[in-house]
């Protein structure tokens, strides 16, 4: 690790919108408020209006149980709601309906831990606590907050279940707090309560100080791309004011992700301002352990035994197997492919693994996709490895077909389109080889002394071909005849 | 803590922020005695021994678990979540604008 960062204490927040519920976590209205009108996901309940009550989602309860298991943490048997108590036009009752581990209160569990891997070097990052919450409403401001007269209000929003995941401040560097919310994703992913690509359904909040000295707390970092970024600037900004001799304030800032910078809030928020008391309009929750195994009996093969299974399975590496169990949904494509060609062993399923990871993941990459938005499928990486390794495509023309592979088309199809088989027929080379030789004379001289200059000569050969000539056949072949011209040219000399 | 204290002018002005209330001098006044005396008649309970006693933390006891099924219901249209609200437009509800300062 770098030692730039080794005093360096950050703990975060993150607050993960259940996306995969139906409805909201107090009231009936449809979760999925995604660009629909404005307050038309709403009833008396969300938008707090006098003699409504609220009614915990059962299934709420059980996804929260989920992550806490895949987590590691300690569910609590009982416990209850909490009304968090603050006036700001995002939650219309005036507060919101939380969980509190103070004052009697519990969360909905304790501990856990996640692991991860830096610079090869493996690191269980402690848990505090996760706990149940409704997520507010959205605000919408004309141009500024600073400047716009007044906040246009969509209660949509309101109500909708966020799970919040506490950790201890255990990470020592931005990049650690980076692949903390890799693994915290793909777990996410794996318990299958929230899809995180979606825009808005994760939000963190971040502890950070400098070892001996006040911490801030950034607020609204929105999505975990930023995270990184953020935790970069805020440690700069405070190592600077330290340089020159000032002291750090405990405060609270707010990260601008346009301008790039975190913003003193002026505002000093006490928790005792929240008045925390117990939200009487809710009976408290009890979790059996015949309901934790239900839930335990339904959860997938996490990401940590899928990556050894995948040493075992496929004869992985370590390295390998950890970054393509990752994605559960790339995971889930790479076994469905090599499970369904017979032939297979572990020459192809390293070739699948270094296909998916390498171009089509680049390919994903560059077009900002998921794979389950495209149409490819795992037989056409089945059939494009097979006609690799029967040599009738090379695998550098195969690297072209990635394109036309994401939408769906039959690899055979895509070669007869192409034209583009591989040419393996030596008289057919010999020729392409031969026309080479005589178009770049000083190429060839060049050769006396550079032997690296036949590299040049093969590249000539495949520019005229598309790239299609078989890469072993030509060398050989070109090697012979250029070693032939030579031995000409110098017994002319 | 004297009841004196905890009703200064300070805690009122501080209450009131918390509370986003813009209390005129008269007011302020008339509120820090009402809420010394709503104080002091809630101190009575210090009079007993709740040494033993565990803590009520709902009103009905014995009921849990009260739960509903993940099935969406027909919310309001937007007319009818907007029909009381004095301030709106274009379908949202309008508020001032706070500036958590
Ligand atoms: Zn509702």
């Amino acid at each position: 690790m770098s030692s730039k960062y080794e005093d360096v204490i950050i703990g975060l927040e993150v607050h993960i919108q259940l996306t995969n519920l139906k409805t909201k976590l107090f009231c009936s209205c449809n979760n999925d408020y995604r660009g629909k009108e404005p307050n038309t996901h709403v009833c008396p309940i969300c938008l707090g209006l006098p003699g409504s009550l609220p009614v915990v989602n059962k299934n709420a309860v059980e996804f929260a149980t989920r992550l806490a298991l895949a987590l590691g943490c300690d569910i609590n048997k009982s416990f209850w709601f909490f009304r968090k108590n603050y006036f700001y036009p995002d939650m219309a009752k005036n507060f919101q309906i939380s969980q509190y581990n103070k004052a009697g209160g519990r969360a909905f569990a304790d501990g856990g831990k996640i692991t991860i891997k830096l610079n090869s070097k493996k690191k269980e990052l402690q848990l505090n606590r996760i706990h149940l919450e409704e997520d507010p409403a959205r605000l919408v401001h004309k141009g500024s907050i600073a400047t716009s007269p007044y906040a246009l209000v969509d209660y949509n929003r309101s109500g909708v279940t966020l799970i919040e995941i506490v950790s201890d401040p255990v990470m020592n560097s931005p990049e650690e707090a980076r692949e903390y919310l890799k693994q915290l994703k793909s777990i996410v992913q794996y318990t299958e309560i929230s899809d995180l690509d979606l825009d808005g359904s994760c939000r963190v909040d971040a502890n950070i100080s400098i070892k001996g000295h006040a911490r801030s707390e950034v607020k609204n970092i929105n999505s975990f791309k930023e995270v990184e970024r953020a935790l970069k600037w805020e440690i700069q900004r405070q190592k600077n004011l330290l340089k020159r001799g000032k002291e750090l304030i405990q405060e609270t800032r707010h990260w601008d992700d346009k301008r790039r910078v975190t913003i003193g809030l002026r505002t000093k928020e006490f928790e005792k301002d929240y008045r925390y008391f117990p939200e009487q309009d809710l009976v408290p929750i009890e979790i059996t352990k015949d309901f934790i195994d239900q839930v335990k009996k339904k959860l997938p093969e996490m990401p940590n035994a899928r990556a050894k299974r995948f040493q075992k399975d496929y004869q992985l590496s370590e390295f390998d197997s950890e970054i393509l169990v990752l994605d559960k949904d790339i995971a889930d494509f790479y076994e469905n492919g090599v499970k369904s060609e017979k032939s297979f062993g572990p020459d192809e399923y390293k070739q699948y693994c270094n296909w998916l990871m390498g171009d089509i993941s680049r390919w994903l990459n560059d077009n900002n996709n998921v794979i389950k938005e495209t149409k490819l499928t795992p037989k056409q990486l089945v059939d494009l490895i097979k006609l690799i390794n029967e040599g009738k495509i090379t695998g550098k023309i195969a690297k072209t077909f990635v394109n036309e592979m994401m939408k769906g088309t039959p690899i055979l199809e895509i070669v007869k389109k192409s034209g583009k088989s591989r040419i393996a027929d030596k008289d057919k080379i010999i020729k392409v080889v031969k026309e080479v030789l005589e178009e770049n004379p000083d190429i060839v001289n060049d050769y006396q002394k550079n032997p690296k200059a036949l590299e040049a000569l093969i590249g000539k050969c495949m520019k005229k071909t598309d790239g299609r000539l078989d890469p072993e056949i030509t060398k050989r072949l070109m090697q012979k005849h250029i070693t032939e011209i030579s031995a000409k040219n110098s017994s002319e000399d | 803590m004297s009841d004196k204290e905890e009703f200064s002018k300070e805690t009122i002005d501080y209450l009131s922020k918390l509370a986003l209330l813009d209390l005129t001098e008269e007011e302020k006044v008339k509120l820090s005695k009402q809420l010394r005396d709503i104080i002091s008649y809630f101190k009575k309970l210090n009079d007993l021994d709740t040494s033993n006693v565990k803590p009520t933390t709902h009103a009905i006891e014995g009921l849990k678990n009260v739960f509903r099924e993940d099935i969406p219901w027909k919310s309001l249209s937007n007319e009818d979540a907007l029909k009381n609200a004095e301030h709106k437009k274009d379908g949202y509800f309008k508020a001032p604008r706070i500036l958590k300062e």
